[in-house]
């Protein structure tokens, strides 16, 4: 904190360096790969590795007339849909089950069960119940994604610090107050965890079910274009995947930002040593 | 879920109950057992797409006859390992050079927050390409998924190194090698332990994932067969098994930890990352 | 500032009502066994008490005393075995409206992820006082307790006695009748510890409640207290209840150089040292 009023207060110029220098540490390295991507295929004839040139031209008129709406914007309408069922779903079962240590004992093995189940082969046996529509996919997506929600919770909700929760009950708190300011508050960051890995499980299994059966999606035209041998559209494909998950990670980082300001704070001023 | 069916206990509950959580355990998976078998059974599930327990049983009994199976399995198992092991050691090895030279940490953050989010899966079309449904392919994804695991979590046990003990490594001109063996790697141990139990399980969903989606052999693809050929008795025995499999990964890995960390002061959680 | 409130749910309904000759806190035969399994362990033997209103009474034993189970029982947390305690001549059983408790682990009582405003705050929402009412409070609580500068910080930004000034604030601003105190200075350090009992003398003064305060330090329960009750060793009974005769304007330098107070804190630490080596009073078998 103090450091960043120190450098406002010198010359403009040197300034500019510091900003020059850390823009430099984050885009550097990426431009140096992106560039030698560029110049290793640049005279390319290989047929599995087109010049990057041709991949990024087709990236528009791959993506954006037309598939963003048709493909792109349905992955990403049922990778919503299913990320924030498994999200209610996970933190409501979590809570219960977290609250009652023997309802936790009785059920703690069959979801350590549930959750080593690899979950992409969750796939074939939804398509049984849901056939391959929308549904199917959302649902796939619920049942991979609810487990570290379900588990975290679980074990966030049973690690709430005990003076803390006899103070709820000193003060007595009532049934909504003790959800909201107690159980979920303090049950967040082990949470927001679980939140994270089930992001990229949620990601996994979106691909994976329109890579297995459907008729429209992004995992589907990239599968598409392979089987079409359409090498630079496919390529234009992955990075837009990449892209997505990037995006998504950054979406998930800001709002915990928000959210976990105090957890950091407290992590901070504890390793800090008091 | 079926959490609102099974009784609650009493709201202040810190008592003792007198029954040990483990017998409520085998008591929950003894319930699960039952619904799978009575679902259908009570025509509460259509018993082609989920037949009862009993006949699952009976598919895997089958299955364990099999070589087949077991040579599904042998793959599964092979490729899982050593794609763990590749992972392992570049993502330590790349850890601790990064992490111990703070400007080549400094410039590869960016990179490595950019890549990590990259979902495995993107890869598949690629790797297809190249090679086929050739175990190599279910490879390559086992391998790019594990490693950001543990090269994430050796970073953050390079960076957690007591400045003062590197000082005083360096004050008395310890060479490299004898930094990284007395000072770094001992810090990072529970970090890398902790990167490898969650790669552990990473890794079993990419290689499982890949026999699935490539036709690589394995586990996987015997669930694809079994559910493209209608065999659907024989695609739950399979899922169980895989169930199975991932609960022994978590338990070794998680045995594996504690075994190597008993004589560590400090025991850690995982970091958030 | 304590008148006392209506009968609630969680006293019992087959008690009599408020009876004005009753003490404001009564414990009568309070015994409390854990029980793990098969093995049981008598923390409390057959305590009885009782705190008049406006009383400042401190508890001292030697450690693992039972002390804090002691307090748990009376608050309401924690069910006692037999006998029982009773708020107003009304038996305790959850924690009654009216009482308020500060803890020793002030880091812990106090909720992270609020703020000091928030956390002094959300009890008073709980007990459903008017938005205005409940400003005036929290002001007039935190700027009792010297952090008027600090409603928008976090608890976990402030020094520990600043943490357990708002856990003090928290409690006063609630308006309890009763307010209960485990060890509460045990983890600040010396200079902070005199200060902080400063402030509870001055606060109790002001505002008439009735304090119940649980430490293990005798200088701060002779310093501190009306009367001293001493606790045996576990299984825990009373072993003598000390009336404090120190004049009612104490000061740390003053005060704790009265003669008096040498003769109270020798005769208080001669019981305590006595409970060490297993004395009980007469009547009262020890089963060690």
């Amino acid at each position: 904190m103090t450091s960043t009023i120190g450098v406002a207060r010198r010359s403009e110029s040197s300034l500019l360096i510091a900003w020059a220098k850390r823009a430099l540490l984050v885009l550097g390295l990426p431009i140096v790969l992106i560039v030698a991507w560029w110049l290793a295929t640049a005279n390319s004839t290989s047929f599995y590795w087109p010049p990057l040139r041709t991949i990024l031209e087709v990236f528009g008129a791959t993506w954006f007339e037309g598939r963003m709406g048709t493909d792109v914007a349905p992955s990403l309408v049922r990778l919503g849909a299913g990320y924030a069922l498994a999200l209610v779903l996970g933190v409501t079962v979590g809570v219960a089950v977290g609250s009652s240590p023997t309802l936790r004992a009785v059920v703690e093995p069959v979801l350590e069960f549930f959750r080593a189940i690899p979950p992409p082969v969750l796939v074939p046996v939804l398509i049984l119940f849901a056939g391959i529509g929308d549904g199917m996919k959302v649902l796939v997506i619920v049942s991979g994604a609810i487990w570290p929600i379900l588990l975290n919770t679980v074990e966030g909700v049973r690690s709430i610090d005990e003076v803390l929760r006899d103070t709820a009950r000193c003060y007595r708190f009532r049934r909504r107050a003790r959800l909201l300011h107690l159980v979920l508050r303090g049950a967040s960051p082990q949470i927001v965890t679980g939140a994270r890995q089930a992001l990229s499980i949620a990601i996994i299994l979106m691909v994976i079910s329109e890579m297995f059966a459907a008729t429209n999606g992004l995992g589907f035209s990239i599968i598409q274009f392979q089987r079409s041998f359409a090498i630079p559209q496919m390529f234009s494909g992955i990075i837009l995947l990449g892209l997505i998950g990037v995006a998504l990670s950054l979406l998930f980082r800001v709002v915990e930002s928000r959210a976990m300001a105090w957890h950091r704070g407290l992590h901070h001023t504890q390793r800090g040593g008091n | 879920m079926t959490a609102g069916a099974t009784p609650l206990a009493p709201a202040a509950a810190p008592r003792r109950r007198g029954i040990p959580d483990s017998a409520l355990g085998v008591a929950g998976l003894a319930g699960l057992v039952a619904m799978l078998e009575l679902i259908p059974r009570a025509g509460l599930a259509d018993s082609r797409f989920l037949p009862p327990f009993s006949q699952m049983a009976s598919a895997l009994a089958d299955q364990l006859d099999s070589p087949a199976f077991w040579q599904a399995l042998g793959s599964s198992l092979r490729g899982w390992a050593l794609g763990l092991a590749i992972a392992m050691g570049a993502g330590v090895v790349l850890g601790i050079v990064i992490g111990s030279i703070p400007a080549l940490r400094a410039a590869t953050t960016s990179t490595i927050e950019f890549l990590r989010p990259i979902p495995s899966v993107a890869l598949i079309p690629l790797v297809v390409l190249l090679f086929g449904s050739d175990m190599r392919s279910t490879l390559i994804l086992v391998v790019y998924a594990s490693f950001w695991q543990i090269l994430v979590q050796v970073l953050y046990g390079v960076a957690d190194v007591d400045p003062v003990a590197r000082d005083t490594a360096r004050s008395y001109r310890f060479s490299p090698w004898a930094q990284v063996r007395t000072v770094i790697w001992p810090t990072a141990l529970p970090y890398v332990m902790t990167g490898f139990r969650l790669a552990a399980a990473v890794a079993l969903i990419l290689e499982i994932t890949g026999e699935l989606v490539i036709g690589s052999p394995g586990l996987g693809k015997s669930i694809a067969v079994a559910q493209s050929s209608g065999a659907v008795t024989t695609m739950y025995a399979l899922v169980i098994v895989t169930g199975l499999i991932g609960v022994a990964v978590n338990l070794i890995a998680r045995r594996a930890e504690r075994r190597v960390l008993r004589w560590h002061p400090s025991v850690r959680g995982e970091v958030p990352a | 500032m304590t008148e006392p409130r209506q009968g609630t749910d969680v006293t019992d309904s087959s008690a009599t009502l408020t009876d004005p000759a009753a003490p404001m806190l009564d414990v009568r035969g309070l015994k409390k066994v854990y029980t793990s399994g098969k093995r049981s362990v008598e923390a409390i033997r057959d305590l009885t008490f009782s705190v008049g209103a406006g009383e400042l009474v401190c508890l001292v034993g030697p450690s693992g005393c039972g002390k804090t189970t002691l307090l748990r029982c009376i608050s309401g947390l924690l069910q006692c075995t037999a006998g029982e305690a009773a708020l107003e001549g009304k038996r305790v059983s959850g924690p009654p409206p009216g009482m308020a408790v500060v803890f020793q682990e002030y880091g812990r009582s106090l909720f992270p992820w609020l703020t000091v405003w928030q956390n002094v705050e959300l009890p008073l929402k709980e007990k459903k006082v008017p938005r205005a009412e409940r400003k005036r409070l929290v002001t007039d609580a935190l700027a009792a307790v010297g952090l008027a500068d600090s409603h928008t910080a976090h608890p976990w930004q402030l020094s520990g006695g600043m943490q357990q000034r708002v856990a003090i604030a928290r409690a006063v601003a609630y308006e309890p009748q009763v307010l209960l105190m485990d060890e509460p200075f045990a983890a600040v350090d010396a200079q902070t510890r005199a200060d902080l009992e400063d402030l509870v003398r001055s606060l109790w003064q002001r505002l008439g409640v009735t304090v119940l305060f649980v430490t293990h330090d005798i200088d701060e329960a002779v310093y501190l207290g009306q009367r001293v009750i001493v606790l045996s060793n576990s299984p825990t009974v009373v072993l003598e209840d000390v009336i404090i005769d120190l004049p009612a304007e104490r000061d740390q330098l003053t005060t704790r150089s009265l003669p008096r107070f040498a003769e109270l804190r020798a005769h208080v630490y001669e019981r305590i040292q006595q409970a060490k080596g297993g004395h009980r009073p007469a009547g009262v078998e020890s089963d060690a």
